[in-house]
């Protein structure tokens, strides 16, 4: 028996993301944290876009967050996702600060399953070999 | 407004990234551009709606002759060039077009009247002296479409969650606004958008929806699209083409139906992705919007029409807002009752919109196209009596940029704007924000109320032309 291949959206890696896509293939969430104004922030680049510093670090974080908003998706707006609607996209605020885009899994495709403000820990989710996406679920 | 520190869910202070909102350019010197240059020409293509025999670029090519057609000007006349979603010479190729000044600025549905913008420096300028804005795209009937580079930010952290496509974004967006202000005030104030915007398209032979209305009972058992959006939050997917021809004020004169001056114009971004976006309910029209108006010398209660980008019901509310029509989780009070629909006391969106006129994908051109025709009084039905200052708004991306600009009929306001604009730059660079440009001429001969920054008072819809 062969899994179905993968046929949702896959991210392409850039030099300076190769080490957040490599944390979530360990199962870890790592971000970026400026050691100039000393916040964490969200996607991965080399330059901090709160301050402009260089001076910035990798740092792995602890994966609980808050749902900051969602929606429910119920038209699939790619091939890959017909089988998954309705399915949950939210963005969610990390405990360290950032807000990042992802899916709520472990609970119901429903507005009445979802609060916003509500805890969230990280799970990681095998797509590919290459490819693990870091989704959250109910703490 | 909310931008400095608003209080998150969690109850932490977290400090928003909008570092530009204090920063407004010079604003003597953005007046002085004011009227500096008129809109001549504006025109779709020959047809708009299901249009599967003709590429974009026929699309584009089409509107352009159209609106060359309506200024009176030849394509040889032109020698200033813009457009967006393609570059600029792919299309003035396609047009046989050899323009000494380019501009492709591609941020989306706003990318158009950010185009009105440029046009006005550019000729103001001295850069071009006919400019000729175009759109076209087969948002329905495109044979090819393009992905986005697989390594951008919204590629790498979005798509793979199926977050691809406005309604999504615009969803999520949405929600959070449900959550700071009321989520069955927030589904009403959408209701009547939908709803009102539907009656206009009714009014309009070229809309999709022209013979189909809608009940609000047809809007609330709509399918769900991506909750909290309905499929009727949600604008058409539509081919259509469409274009702008912009010229100096000497010029206007000639034209086969005069101008429609250009008075105040502003632009900018705050983000792409919807998670990178600083505040989920207020985008940067907070900037654009008093930025155009301040350039312009006008008020909100100047307008006697609102023409602003509505890809989904809930981004008219969050524009409205943003743009000061009324105060940040207010906007149901300003549509409510159907206050924007045909004979209500705030015109708004009078094409039928995004949602029911039509919708390519990047529609914001439709807004100004609207508000020259408004302007020049040539819309028949649905005609706004007395109609001679407007403000269009776009909207690109992910609630990412926006563009904003106002425009009038000179030959009804001359004297007056001469007069207040003197007055104004002989003024510091601050604004006052109370007597705008036309404050005096509305305090000297206003006879109809203009449209109302505040909820109207009961029998105030009634509007009796001026002349």
């Amino acid at each position: 028996m062969t899994d179905p291949p993968y046929d949702k959206p896959l991210p392409v890696a850039q030099p300076e993301s190769d080490r957040y896509w490599e944390g979530a293939r360990n199962g870890e969430l790592w971000l970026r944290r400026c050691l100039d104004c000393k916040r964490a922030y969200f996607y991965p680049r080399n330059i901090c876009p709160n301050c402009s510093s260089r001076n910035v670090e990798w740092a792995k974080v602890s994966g609980r967050a808050t749902l900051y908003t969602f929606a429910i998706v119920h038209r699939a707006p790619h091939p890959g996702c017909e089988a998954d609607v309705p399915y949950v996209t939210a963005i969610v605020e990390l405990e360290e600060g950032p807000r990042m885009a992802t899916n709520i899994v472990g609970v119901a495709a429903d507005p009445a399953a979802l609060t916003i403000g509500m805890p969230l820990r990280a799970v990681f989710e095998k797509a590919t070999d290459q490819v693990t996406l870091p989704k959250f679920r109910p703490a | 407004m909310k931008n400095g520190a608003p209080r998150l869910c969690s109850g932490r202070q977290v400090r928003v990234t909008t570092r530009d909102d204090k920063k407004m350019p010079n604003l003597k010197k953005l007046k002085a551009f004011s009227g500096k240059a008129a809109i001549v020409g504006v025109a779709e293509s020959d047809q708009i709606g299901k249009v599967p025999d003709k590429s974009p670029l026929a699309l584009h090519a089409e509107a352009a002759r159209n609106a060359l057609d309506d200024a009176g000007l030849k394509l040889s006349d032109v020698d200033g060039f813009f457009t967006a979603g393609y570059s600029t010479y792919d299309v003035a190729e396609y047009l046989g077009l050899q323009p000494r000044f380019t501009d492709s600025t591609s941020v989306g549905g706003a990318s158009f009247v950010i185009h009105v913008a440029h046009a006005l420096a550019a000729v103001a300028a001295g850069y071009c002296e006919v400019a000729l804005i175009t759109h076209g795209q087969s948002g329905r009937s495109d044979r090819a479409r393009q992905p986005a580079h697989p390594g951008l930010p919204a590629a790498q952290y979005e798509a793979p969650y199926g977050i691809i496509g406005p309604p999504i974004t615009y969803a999520m967006a949405c929600r959070r606004y449900m959550h700071q202000y009321g989520e069955e005030r927030t589904r009403q104030a959408m209701a009547e958008i939908a709803v009102s915007t539907r009656k206009w398209a009714n009014l309009n032979p070229k809309a999709f929806f022209h013979d189909t209305p809608m009940s609000f009972d047809e809007y609330h058992n709509s399918r769900w699209i991506a909750w909290p959006f309905h499929l009727t939050d949600c604008c058409l997917v539509t081919d259509a083409g469409a274009a702008i021809v912009v010229t100096t004020p000497q010029r206007a004169r000639d034209c086969k139906k005069g101008g429609v001056e250009i008075l105040g114009a502003a632009e900018g971004h705050d983000h792409s992705i919807i998670s990178q976006m600083p505040d989920l309910t207020m985008p940067f029209g907070r900037n654009t919007g008093p930025q155009a108006m301040a350039m312009a010398g006008v008020k909100h209660a100047d307008f006697d029409l609102v023409m602003v980008y509505d890809s989904f019901t809930y981004t008219v509310l969050v524009t409205l807002e943003s743009l000061g029509f009324c105060k940040p989780g207010e906007g149901l009070e300003l549509v409510k009752g159907q206050r924007t629909a045909p004979g209500g006391a705030f015109p708004l969106n009078t094409n039928g919109g995004g949602l029911s006129y039509t919708h390519p994908g990047m529609y914001g051109i439709f807004t100004v196209v609207e508000a020259v025709r408004q302007l020049r009084g040539e819309t028949g039905k649905r005609q706004v009596p007395g109609c001679e200052l407007a403000l269009c708004h776009g909207t690109g991306g992910n609630l990412s940029s926006t563009g904003t600009v106002v425009l009038g009929r000179r030959s009804q306001v001359t004297s007056d704007i001469e007069e207040a604009l003197e007055h104004a730059l002989d003024e510091d660079s601050s604004v006052d924000q109370d007597v705008g440009r036309r404050g005096s001429l509305a305090a000297r001969s206003r006879e109809r109320p203009p449209v109302d920054r505040a909820p109207s008072k009961p029998g105030r819809t009634s509007r009796s032309p001026r002349r």
